[in-house]
């Protein structure tokens, strides 16, 4: 006779269900071509590409603890990489893309091993340090127009389509693709072992250190990992952009300001977090943006009462008030079923 | 003789660098709070220099026994009214509020003040100059550079020879038993923070004077304090100036060499040292 | 009227609670002894007192004033100072800044630096050299100092001699006379149940966050304390 056992799952109902929901509106999206126009097919790209930024430093910050406010540094090196590739070596663009994550994993390896001697805050700083390092380099580089920057050139656009609706059609392709890949790879990264890993550091250095998890390690990989994808996403940035200049590439503001923003407001150290403040920030941007500079007042004021008042954001409220996951990440023990 | 003229400019240049990085290592060594904001905070007391030099008619110098006070009461309030409730031993707290204030505190700026360069007179003390072995310096460098080991000095003295310097390091080596000796540590929080602002009053006085600035401009102010701060050693006061020396004299070399390369030496200099030396030149502090 | 009075004193650390419904008085000018085994609740309950834990606001009447819900710079303010478990002195500071720090409570009295000193001419010697070079005694000598310096009416003493050389308690305890005078009460907060009783005028004993025993010293027999103490 055996006795009836508790057993333990990932998934929930709501999990499920939010699976089944992701796929649909997946499907959507990809077909987007059929019933959007061209404006907000333009918007919906630029929306996914940061939805890869905030989930990528929130898995930097909110999960290993790397709090960057330099990952600018990434971002502006796969813009350029892209016109460098492109325009030195005729690389066709997407290929290039796919080259701007490996090199920007490359980079990332020496800055990583310079940087990691900060801590916590410092550590911050050095990471804009770097950004600004990056910055000032490539205005140095007089080939992709120095400190006032260069354009892609005809033949580099014409070689991801011949028309301009096809071009449009493949670079709004690739930039859901890439949220898709970038929201999968942190989904399956913090299953992982050294996800679990990680999830023990950010909730108690001390003890995963006393455990044996090897931290610096596992941090290092996150930055590696994080710096080629964000490399990656830049890129596609300015493929969309077709434009690139030294403060562009590397602005705080764009592209670690903002993210900072979506992913505090939306819930830090959760998967689901960015995914809501993506979607409220560009709709506060949408509605707000003819105000200026007193909207970005407006998204600092909310980020900062967010964090002092739900640190763990909007994300954070609803699962603290109805216990809901959609990205199954904890263990849930049930009951035997009589 | 233009490499000697480039060095000294480069010292002098080197106490606005440390009057930045002693305000963020005071706050630091106290709270073991990194504030963001630190850069705007600078431009911020520039622009109420500014404003209230051309109000009254006075000179920037003399506004500054205004500003001071002006900026050491917002620092008190802030930390009392904002900045203590993120202190929770969480390090993303202080860090993402005080990364807000600084996008609010420039784009308040910018909607006040617009993106024009703007740059307070000093009148006759912009000119000055006084020449020395046939190097000519100017007085209000060489100004700069005194009040800021004046300012070093003073914060010295109050962090190792006062009642208040005590309670700051009592309260920065155990909050709870420091609370058990009557201080109460958001109090002495809001003090240092005050303290912190003051310096910053100084320092964006006399950056104001010496170069032109606008309200985007306080990031890379921040930079160069953090890179004093790092280069001289975490928590040794007399370190942040060594510390600003090397990182002006870094800079103005390579700017001597080629002016696009002048802040990219800087912070060449500064990664070099962060290789070599990862605790600074003269550590004091253990974390 | 007694000088201190708790009713009722419930304390918690998240879901564990470590006191219950402690009641507990002590006169002015009178010595107490709260002795039990470890994790008894005896840290938890000088915490409370010293306002590093907050209680509600009646739970702890001092001197007719409610002040449970105080913070600890505000208990310091009205007359109770704790000398800490493991000295805690601070590290940064020299062993004449430690006791300076004392003033920082503002209160006048008898105490002053040089008082400390003649009771404890060591850190005289010692007054300018950093605290963490000196022996775990000396520390107790200056955490003492520093409580005395900020003039209470009551003094906590928390584990008065753990960790320290048996030469070393004896001569602090042959200095507690000096050390509680003009009327000033005490709580020591031993392990050493011998030495606590010797000094003190009353005792409680606690067990798993309750009083298990309290009376005089020489009230109890031995076997009394010792159940209370060991819950045997």
């Amino acid at each position: 006779m055996s006795r009836p056992s508790h057993t333990v799952h990932r998934s929930s109902p709501a999990s499920r269900a939010a699976a089944i929901f992701g796929l649909i509106v997946l499907a959507i999206l990809a077909t987007a071509p059929l019933w959007a126009g061209r404006a907000d097919m333009r918007l919906m790209s630029e929306l996914f590409l940061y939805l890869a930024l905030a989930s990528l430093w929130n898995l930097l910050a909110g999960y290993a603890g790397l709090v960057s406010v330099g990952q600018q540094a990434y971002v502006g090196f796969g813009g350029y990489v892209l016109f460098a590739l492109t325009i030195f070596l005729d690389i066709h663009p997407i290929l290039a893309i796919g080259l701007a994550a490996i090199l920007g994993a490359a980079i990332s390896v020496p800055v990583a091993l310079l940087i990691f001697r900060l801590r916590g805050a410092y550590f911050a700083i050095g990471t804009w340090v770097i950004a600004e390092v990056f910055r000032l380099g490539f205005a140095q580089v007089q080939a992709l127009g120095g400190g006032s920057g260069t354009s892609l050139p005809v033949q580099v656009v014409r070689s991801i389509a011949s028309g301009r609706t096809m071009r449009e059609w493949t670079t709004y392709w690739m930039a859901l693709g890439l949220v898709v890949a970038v929201l999968a790879i942190v989904y399956l990264f913090l299953r992982s072992r050294r996800g679990l890993a990680l999830t023990a550091i950010r909730d108690n250095e001390l003890a995963a250190g006393s455990l044996g998890i090897d931290i610096w390690r596992s941090q290092f990989i996150v930055y590696v990992v994080t710096g080629a994808l964000a490399a990656c996403t830049g890129a596609l940035i300015f493929l969309q952009k077709l434009r690139i200049t030294p403060d562009a590439a590397f602005s705080v503001n764009d592209w670690t300001a903002f993210v900072i923003f979506i992913v505090v407001i939306g819930g830090i150290g959760t998967i689901e977090g960015p995914i809501i403040g993506t979607l409220i920030y560009f709709a506060l941007r949408e509605t707000l943006a003819d105000l200026g500079t007193t909207y970005l007042i407006i998204l600092g004021v909310v980020a900062i009462i967010v964090m002092l008042k739900a640190p763990n954001g909007l994300w954070g409220l609803v699962r603290a008030r109805w216990g809901v996951e959609l990205f199954p990440l904890s263990y849930r023990v049930a009951a035997p079923k009589k | 003789m233009d490499w000697m003229n480039a060095i000294i400019q480069g010292i002098l240049l080197g106490g606005l660098y440390a009057m930045i990085a002693a305000g963020l290592s005071l706050i630091f060594g106290v709270m073991r709070l990194v504030n963001i904001a630190h850069g705007d905070l600078i431009i911020l007391a520039a622009y109420l220099a500014l404003t209230a030099s051309m109000l009254l008619g006075l000179h920037p110098l003399l506004v500054l026994l205004l500003v001071v006070p002006m900026m050491a009461l917002f620092g008190y309030v802030l930390q009392r009214g904002i900045l203590n409730g993120t202190l929770t031993g969480d390090i993303l707290p202080p860090l993402l509020v005080t990364f807000g204030l600084s996008v609010i505190i420039q784009n308040a700026l910018l909607e006040a003040y617009s993106a024009d360069p703007q740059k307070l007179d000093s009148g006759v003390l912009d000119t000055a100059s006084m020449t020395m072995g046939g190097i000519s310096i100017g007085i209000l460098p060489l100004l700069m550079f005194a009040v800021a080991v004046a300012v070093i000095a003073g914060l010295q003295f109050i962090f190792y020879r006062t009642a208040l310097g005590r309670a700051f390091r009592a309260v920065s080596d155990n909050q709870d038993i420091a609370q058990l000796m009557g201080l109460n540590r958001r109090h002495v929080f809001g003090l240092a923070m005050a303290l912190s602002l003051a310096v910053v009053a100084v320092a964006g006085i006399f950056l104001g004077m010496r170069t032109s600035f606008d309200p985007s401009v306080g990031g890379g102010r921040l930079i160069f304090g953090f890179e004093a701060v790092i280069i001289g050693g975490l928590g040794n006061l007399w370190g942040t100036l060594v510390g600003g020396v090397i990182l002006g004299v870094a800079q103005s070399i390579g700017g001597q060499i080629n002016p696009g390369w002048q802040v990219l030496a800087g912070h060449v200099v500064f990664l070099l040292i962060l290789a070599i030396k990862p605790r600074g030149l003269f550590p004091r502090m253990t974390d | 009227m007694a000088d201190l009075m708790i009713k009722a004193l419930d304390a918690h650390y998240g879901d564990f609670q470590a006191l219950y419904g402690i009641d507990l008085s002590i006169a002015a000018g009178e010595v107490v002894a709260i002795i039990g085994s470890n994790g008894a609740g005896k840290s938890t309950l000088m915490r409370s007192l010293s306002g590093l834990m907050r209680n509600a606001p009646e739970q702890i009447v001092f001197k007719g004033e409610s002040i449970g819900g105080l913070r600890a710079d505000e208990v310091s303010k009205r007359g109770i100072a704790l000398v800490p478990e493991g000295r805690q002195l601070f590290p940064s500071l020299s062993v004449e800044e430690n006791l300076l720090i004392g003033t920082q409570v503002g209160r006048e009295g008898a105490w002053t630096l040089a008082r400390i000193y003649e009771l404890f001419p060591i850190l005289h010697e010692r007054r300018n050299q950093a605290s963490t070079s000196l022996s775990g005694g000396q520390q107790q000598m200056v955490a003492i100092g520093r409580a005395l310096m900020s003039n209470p009416d009551l003094l906590l003493i928390d584990e008065l001699s753990l960790g320290l050389a048996p030469v070393i308690i004896k001569s602090i305890y042959e200095a507690l006379p000096d050390i509680i005078s003009n009327g000033m009460s005490a709580v020591i907060v031993e392990q050493d149940i011998t030495k606590a009783l010797s000094v003190s005028s009353r005792f409680y004993c606690l067990q798993e966050g309750r009083v298990s025993l309290d009376g005089k010293p020489g009230e109890r027999s031995r076997e009394e304390i010792s159940r209370a103490y060991f819950g045997v």
